[in-house]
């Protein structure tokens, strides 16, 4: 863009507006949807990492009867933090940093609709990250469970309740739950307003709703849900926070509190919450079953709709979660069935995908291993899933194990596959490079075997009468075998992952050069040079049908189907003017604002915690942040 | 020859899966799994179980379905280095229609005895049942014997039931700390508010029920019954409910309709009358330490305090301290009375700094209330 228009007086020409797109310092100031999305995927990747080894410390623990690896006090701290690290800073992120990076890629746009509230985003979410686990270091970290039920967490018993300043008998640590996770809310709210307008507002020339990517498609249900049900936790949240901090009478029933409504609202974002988690990888899949099978995805209209009936249907079967809690037969009754009703379009999705695979040419590469191992174990999750729906015997199955080996099937055989799937997938895309195959596929055989290892078993135990959340069982409960195995089965999908860094690392530099297009792929994102330029195209794609791409490159009615030339950015001539094209696009200016908006959250957070100061001056420097960014020009001439 | 790899690798999952679900749906479990679900004991069990007997085979099937159509169509489809795309298939409408409509119907088919189970379920047992008060505190649970048969009786962490006769329990969960009011005419009426102060527990006896969830502020009903006589079935806590969540165990005891007569009207007689020695010496030092909490009918110091479970006939128990502890192991006992929180963490009963001889003297009193 040539023409700018004249600079507004303003309060932001007191700082040097950064410049820099690349080097170290640029990280902290970007706004490019792809640097957002890898730093996203980096940070998602290390909360992982940390719930990943809070996990094996529980296995450990649980290896054999009557362990005194870890203390009562430190299991139930570790477990609530897996739980709630895996679901809120790293699964669920990481499919954030997927949609990041892709999402304006794939519906060839140049940027998101707001690139600043995409930084801050990712700030507070970090900084949400950053503040729940200093917890640990400040006399210990939450643990009544991620689920957080009342009464139990609004009467705690932690020692640590007076050190903070709260009536002792308060619990101080799941003060730390409530305000990381309301800061965490916040990034996550902030993702799915700028998803959402992007999808519907930027989108190709000719890329109507029913031509967008699938992927893109469950990005949209994903963000739909974000927005809705992000505000019923962060009620619930701010809730607790008055019933611990202030003696409200909310969830404890000894002040007239009602620890039921608690399980309504937590269950109510809850289960949303899982679709939130699983959405990403079903979209995954379904860019990926058809790059590798050489087809179009089987059933586009009914797998998109699908996905939008599971967004709907996952607000209606919220009380599955409270079959035991005595709700009385006839909404027992209701929620049995609407349970049972969400399979339908879960197996048509399923059906869908073996119909992609279905008289293709499958590529058995590392992604393609991934999405069918996905396809497989999530299976299992869906039909341990109807059991539960049967609520009779769900009066046997729940609290127990079983629950566990059900989620996880779903949420790692599903969500964590789905994501490794697409992570192989892309990863020429971002870096230019090839992943290493055999590293992947030894990646990829460790975490299939080791995740069924570990979590086939709990199945059993389950229904031979393991509750969830013990830190301990007694000998002579015919658990120690499969209790075992499972801890094996950790340690294998460990060593896993163990394979896949080091596969990252070395790719990352050493990898072989991708090419534009290594995977003969169908979506816009390939169209554009590996890594993409800043400005994503040079020439902005014109969709004229599903997979036109692939069907640019393949001309449909020409016999001898010669690859056509890859027409807009990439090498070719087009290359030659690169830089020109560069210059001619204008792309927004990095900014601090988001940074020191961002950075103000947690200190007022703190300030909740240890002394009202705190919260006026994160809400000074939080302030100050969101003026000198609207007062900012998104962009200023060169 | 990958592909046959890959066969291989497939199969053996396949196989591994059912082996693993082999095991789970094992016929006689009993002894080998003594908490397991799969294995019930009782009418109100079984009706739960035979629901997991109808899906299990249908959920094994459509396994067997989907993982053999990926086997077959990542053998048949491979990439065997064909250069053409293969045909560019969009979708069957027929196919997809089909798929929808068949796990719908299946799924409308177990739905009817779903909800025909659950509303069987939730029928109150009824005046006839024999009428028990559970509550449940942190971390051990109580149970109240109601009504003229009942005469009073209390115990902790086990629970006497005869067979072949419902047993209606009407559960509450109250504040480990605050005594609970003894008015059995209205045994929820006169609580204090701060009673209220207890946290969620679920009542879990694999082999005769599934669980129940007993919150602070509510009262559940409960059915249980047993066939089988002479029988001790674990049950646990199922609900995460703090520190020694693992530790909150219990155990069903079942009796032939005659026995459990006699048991309850043995346990309904005051205990520890009459004793010399040593055990004298206990009587008096729980007098001096322990009524406080807890009450032995038949003490002289008894003033009928309810926050630590009732002792009376402590040694007719098995298991003591939420069901984890051997009753008749005197050294865990002693253990126990020196510092009850260093042998079972999160237990709510203070360490009292009780000297050897007071502790020996103790342990000697409470195995004598047979």
């Amino acid at each position: 863009m040539t023409t700018t228009q004249e600079q507004p007086t303003t309060g932001g020409s007191a700082f040097r507006r950064p410049k820099a797109t690349t080097g170290f310092g640029s990280w902290f100031t970007t706004i490019d949807h792809k640097k957002i999305g890898i730093l996203y995927f980096a940070t998602a990747f290390l909360f992982f990492s940390l719930g990943g080894i809070e996990a094996l410390l529980l296995r450990t623990q649980l290896s054999s009867p009557d362990m005194a690896f870890l203390t009562r006090d430190q299991y139930n701290q570790l477990f609530t933090m897996h739980g709630l690290t895996m679901i809120f800073f790293g699964v669920m992120p990481l499919g954030s940093a997927a949609f990041n990076y892709l999402l304006p890629l794939m519906i060839g746009a140049r940027d998101v609709a707001f690139p600043r509230l995409n930084a801050l985003s990712y700030w507070v979410f970090l900084f949400a990250g950053i503040f729940l686990y200093s917890s640990v270091l400040l006399g210990g970290a939450p643990d009544g469970g991620w689920f957080a039920y009342a009464p139990l967490n609004v009467l705690g018993g932690d020692p640590l309740g007076e050190t903070l300043g709260f009536a002792s008998e308060q619990s101080a640590r799941m003060m730390f739950y409530s305000l990381g996770l309301q800061l965490a809310g916040i990034a996550s709210l902030a993702s799915a307003v700028n998803f959402i307008v992007t999808i519907l507002n930027m989108r190709a020339p000719g890329m109507t709703l029913m031509r967008m990517p699938v992927f893109i498609w469950m990005t949209l249900v994903t963000s739909v849900l974000m927005l809705f049900a992000m505000p019923v936790i962060g009620v619930a949240l701010w809730q607790l926070m008055f019933d611990i901090g202030y003696g409200a009478n909310f969830f404890n029933p000894a002040l007239g509190g009602d620890p039921v409504l608690w399980q309504h609202m937590f269950w109510l974002f809850g289960h949303p919450e899982v679709y939130i988690i699983i959405l990403p990888a079903f979209g995954i899949i379904s860019e990926v079953l058809p790059v590798f099978s050489r087809k179009p995805l089987f059933g586009y209209t009914a797998i998109v709709f699908s996905g939008i009936a599971i967004g709907f249907m996952g607000w209606g079967v919220w009380a599955h979660h409270m079959f035991a809690v005595g709700l009385g037969p006839v909404a027992n009754a209701a929620f049995a069935l609407s349970t049972m009703f969400i399979a339908v379009p879960t197996g048509i999705k399923i059906f869908n995908w073996l119909g992609t695979m279905w008289g293709g040419q499958i590529r058995f590469r590392t992604p393609m291993l991934f999405a069918i191992g996905m396809v497989a174990m999530f299976t299992i999750g869906g039909l341990s899933g109807v059991t539960h729906a049967i609520v009779p015997h769900n009066y046997q199955q729940t609290d127990t194990y079983y629950v566990v080996a059900h989620f996880h099937y779903v949420m790692f055989g599903g969500a964590v596959f789905g994501l490794m799937a697409g992570f192989y997938y892309w990863f020429p895309k971002v870096k230019g490079r090839m992943m290493d195959e055999r590293l992947g596929k030894l990646h990829f055989w460790l975490m299939l075997v080791g995740f069924n290892l570990a979590f086939g078993p709990m199945h059993v135990l389950g229904l031979q009468g393991m509750p969830r959340r013990v830190a301990t069982y007694p000998d002579g409960m015919g658990w120690n075998l499969w209790n075992l195995v499972a801890t094996v089965g950790g340690y294998m999908i460990a060593l896993g992952f163990l394979v896949f860094v080091i596969n990252v690392l070395k790719s990352r530099k050493g990898g072989l050069p991708a090419g534009d297009d290594p995977w003969d792929a169908r979506t816009l994102e390939w169209s554009t040079t590996s890594p993409p330029p800043v400005h994503n195209f040079n020439e902005v794609p014109v969709v004229r049908t599903r997979d036109d791409f692939w069907n640019r490159k393949y001309a449909s009615g020409d016999p001898s189907r010669t690859p056509l030339r890859v027409p807009s950015g990439g090498s070719g001539e087009a290359g030659a003017d690169a830089g020109d094209v560069a210059h001619d696009i204008h792309m927004p200016d990095p900014s601090y604002y988001p940074l020191v908006a961002a950075f103000g959250m947690p200190i007022m957070a703190y300030g909740v915690l240890f002394t009202p100061i705190l919260i006026a001056v994160g809400g000074v420097i939080t302030i100050a942040g969101l003026f000198g960014w609207a007062l900012e020009p998104s962009a200023e001439e060169h | 020859m990958r592909a046959r790899r890959r066969l291989v690798g497939w199969g053996l999952l396949l196989g591994a899966v059912l082996v693993v679900s082999g095991c789970a749906i094992g016929g006689d479990t009993a002894g080998e799994f003594p908490q397991s679900a799969l294995d019930p004991q009782g009418p109100i069990a079984r009706s739960q179980d035979r629901l997991w007997d109808l899906v299990f085979p249908i959920a094994v099937g459509v396994f067997i379905l989907v993982q053999g159509a990926i086997i077959v169509a990542v053998v048949r489809f491979r990439d065997r280095g064909q250069t053409d795309p293969p045909k560019q298939v969009a979708g069957n409408t027929r196919l997809e229609l089909i798929w929808t409509a068949i796990p719908a119907l299946v799924l409308a088919v177990i739905a009817v005895p779903t909800i025909g189970g659950i509303f069987a379920l939730a029928e109150d047992p009824g005046e006839e049942a024999l009428q028990v008060r559970v509550i449940g505190k942190q971390f051990w649970w109580e149970f109240q014997y109601l009504g003229d048969e009942g005469q009073g009786v209390v115990t902790a962490n086990e629970l006497h039931i005869p067979v072949d006769r419902p047993v209606r329990l009407q559960m509450e969960s109250l504040s480990p700390a605050i005594p609970d009011s003894y008015d059995e005419a209205d045994p929820t009426g006169s609580r204090s508010d701060q009673s209220l102060a207890g946290v969620i527990h679920s009542f879990w006896v694999p082999s005769l029920a599934g669980k129940q969830d007993v919150i602070p502020g509510y009262e559940r009903i409960m059915r249980l019954e047993a066939e089988e006589p002479g029988q001790r079935y674990p049950g646990q806590c199922a609900e995460f409910c703090g520190l020694a969540h693992a530790e909150m165990r219990f155990e069903v005891v079942t009796h032939t309709t005659e026995d459990f007569d006699g048991w309850l009207a043995a346990q309904s007689q005051p205990a520890g009358t009459d004793l010399e020695g040593l055990a004298a010496e206990g009587q008096e030092l729980f007098g001096v330490h322990c009524v406080a909490c807890h009450v032995i009918e038949g003490h002289p110091e008894n003033n009928d305090q309810r926050v630590g479970p009732n002792l009376t006939h402590f040694a007719s128990r098995e298991v003591f301290a939420g069901g984890i502890f051997d009753n008749d192991d005197d050294e865990t006992l002693a253990a126990w009375l020196r510092n009850p929180s260093e042998i079972k963490p999160g237990a709510q009963m203070p360490d009292l700094g009780l000297p050897d001889d007071q502790v020996d003297a103790l342990v000697e009193y409470l195995q004598t209330l047979e």
